[in-house]
């Protein structure tokens, strides 16, 4: 096996940065929609279970056993039934993303505080208005947080769905691990592997800048 | 301050005319027993309460009172019994809304912290569909009620102001859509005395003007003596012990539960509610510089200005600086004994 050699990494990247761009590109655009589908999902269960002790503590618990699944076991399950590519990557990172924003969710929305909730039920708002119009947008930050934390963890999953030929800088990391000893088999790696790195840093970096436009003024800490 | 509870007592006829908005509320044998519990929390609780009337309900911790009140707007249901508003059956309605007409403040606000303060005070006008430029009007109208500078407060969010301007907005907010009821569920407990001693200033001049009839829960008597039209003084399971004017508890306290509120002082405390005017002034001295009373202090006022002075008679002095009388501490007490039943009035 070579040292580690510097040059050879960028003149990889010179000759292949349009591929590389591309499988980012893709890795992007997957999270995002996965993350996407497991917000609309996952907020609408908060709302459905955040006052109903029972059937709250059942859906958290389901949320979570996902988190006990490994990624690459859940993946090789899912495909007799969904087969390769961009859908079972999807479903799977739906499913992974799915705790942090339930529980978030639940817990954003008891987390308003009883004096409010009492003061806008004797002004007569209903259940479902006080839900929309002061749960929710109180809630927010926290459910976006949720969704952050989603969005980190199916940014490293994602990787791990270049096994089952889904989307993605995965690829790069798996075409460089399976041809190890060739010449490129580091490079391979180490640029899908950076680029899963910068990926998660932008994205935080992004729901940065998100939080605090869509959160209230009044709420900002 | 004081003195504005003394004029109350004269202009009580007087609320009772055009200036007053509220309507009549009546419980009749309400009670609610809590499920799992034999005792209950309220127990065949009934009380008429006229249009325009500012009643206390005045008793310790866990007696029912906030409970009895929650029941008005429903906040609580009640388990047996009925009220009524304006003579309709409070039951029958739709909660929600019938609280858009009842005016609800807490003790801790509840101020909805991502809406600016126009925004809050606007939610009940939104809710009964008022158009922009009216919600606008009323928010700026309210603000400068409860003596917040609208240019200033409109905008900002409830984080950026102090306990106090925060009561006012919770306040204001529950006039905004002009409520006939108001509930008020001990709304200035959770302020420091000087801000509490302020608000209930202000309170006591807003009713003058607006007249609503209102339930005002408080655990603290004086606070009852000062602002209530009637106090209702509740034990266990809301059971009234007295239910009458501030003046008339205090010189007949109906049993010793009631006299353990009213605690020492009682004399004092009457004096409060009664103007100096009512005393028979002597001719005053004129002298300049001495110390003296206004014409629309009470009694209590004179009486504290005497004691410091440590003179036997104090003037009377108008607007203007002229002295109309002087009244001494005899003038006082003659006052006290000419309201005890049955006792004939002193040096008449």
């Amino acid at each position: 096996m070579n040292g580690f050699d510097l040059q050879g990494l960028f003149t990889f990247w010179s000759r292949r940065w349009d591929d590389i761009l591309e499988l980012a590109l893709q890795h992007i655009a997957v999270v995002a929609l996965s993350v996407l589908l497991a917000t609309v999902i996952g907020v609408l269960i908060g709302i459905a279970v955040w006052n109903r002790p029972v059937p709250r503590s059942l859906t958290i618990a389901a949320a979570g056993v996902a988190l006990t699944i490994p990624s690459l076991a859940l993946l090789a399950l899912i495909t007799p039934v969904f087969g390769l590519g961009w859908t079972p990557t999807v479903i799977s990172l739906i499913f992974y993303s799915l705790l942090p924003i339930v529980r978030n969710t639940a817990v954003g929305l008891r987390e308003v505080s009883p004096a409010i909730m009492e003061s806008a039920k004797g002004m007569g708002m209903s259940p479902a208005k006080i839900l929309f119009t002061i749960q929710l947008p109180i809630a927010w930050p926290i459910i976006l947080t949720g969704v952050r934390v989603a969005a980190q963890l199916t940014i490293g999953i994602a990787a791990i769905a270049a096994y089952v030929a889904g989307p993605g800088l995965g690829q790069l990391i798996f075409q460089g691990l399976s041809s190890l000893g060739s010449k490129n088999a580091l490079n391979f790696a180490l640029s899908g592997t950076l680029g899963v790195v910068i990926l998660a840093l932008l994205v935080d970096g992004a729901f940065v800048l998100i939080t605090r436009l869509t959160t209230s003024r009044g709420l900002r800490v | 301050m004081s003195d504005s509870t003394a004029t109350r007592a004269t202009t009580d006829a007087a609320s009772a005319d055009s200036t007053q908005s509220g309507v009549a509320i009546t419980l009749d044998k309400v009670t609610k027993v809590y499920p799992g519990q034999e005792t209950p929390a309220v127990d065949d609780f009934s009380m008429s309460v006229r249009p325009g009337e500012l009643v206390m309900f005045v008793g310790p911790s866990g007696c029912g009172k906030t409970t009895t009140m929650k029941m008005i707007n429903r906040i609580i249901e009640p388990s047996s019994g009925s009220i009524a508003i304006d003579g309709r059956d409070v039951l029958s309605l739709n909660p929600n809304e019938l609280r858009r007409h009842i005016g609800y403040v807490i003790q801790q606000i509840g101020l909805f912290p991502h809406m600016t303060i126009a925004e809050n005070i606007a939610v009940v006008p939104r809710l009964l569909g008022w158009s922009k430029q009216k919600i606008a009007d009323r928010v700026d109208e309210l603000l400068q009620t409860v003596q917040l500078d609208p240019g200033t407060f409109a905008a900002r969010y409830p984080k950026q102001l102090s306990g106090g301007q925060q009561q006012r907005v919770g306040v204001a907010r529950a006039l905004a859509a002009d409520p006939p009821v108001m509930l008020m569920d001990e709304p200035f407990g959770a302020t420091d005395p000087i801000t509490r001693e302020k608000l209930q200033a202000e309170f006591l001049r807003l009713q003058e003007s607006i007249g609503k009839t209102i339930i005002f829960v408080t655990h603290d008597f004086d606070e009852a003596i000062r602002l209530g039209d009637r106090i209702a003084v509740l034990s266990d399971r809301s059971q009234i012990e007295q239910f009458d004017t501030p003046a008339n508890i205090l010189s007949g306290p109906a049993n010793d539960y009631v006299r353990s509120f009213i605690g020492q002082g009682a004399a004092l405390k009457r004096l409060a509610l009664i103007p100096v005017t009512d005393a028979k002034l002597k001719a005053a001295s004129g002298a300049s510089g001495v110390p003296s009373v206004p014409v629309e202090a009470s009694l209590r006022d004179a009486l504290d200005a005497l004691v410091l002075a440590g003179v036997p008679a104090i003037d009377v002095v108008d607007g203007d600086g002229r002295a109309v009388g002087a009244v001494s501490v005899e003038a006082i007490s003659e006052v006290l004994g000419a309201e005890l039943p049955g006792v004939p009035p002193a040096g008449a």
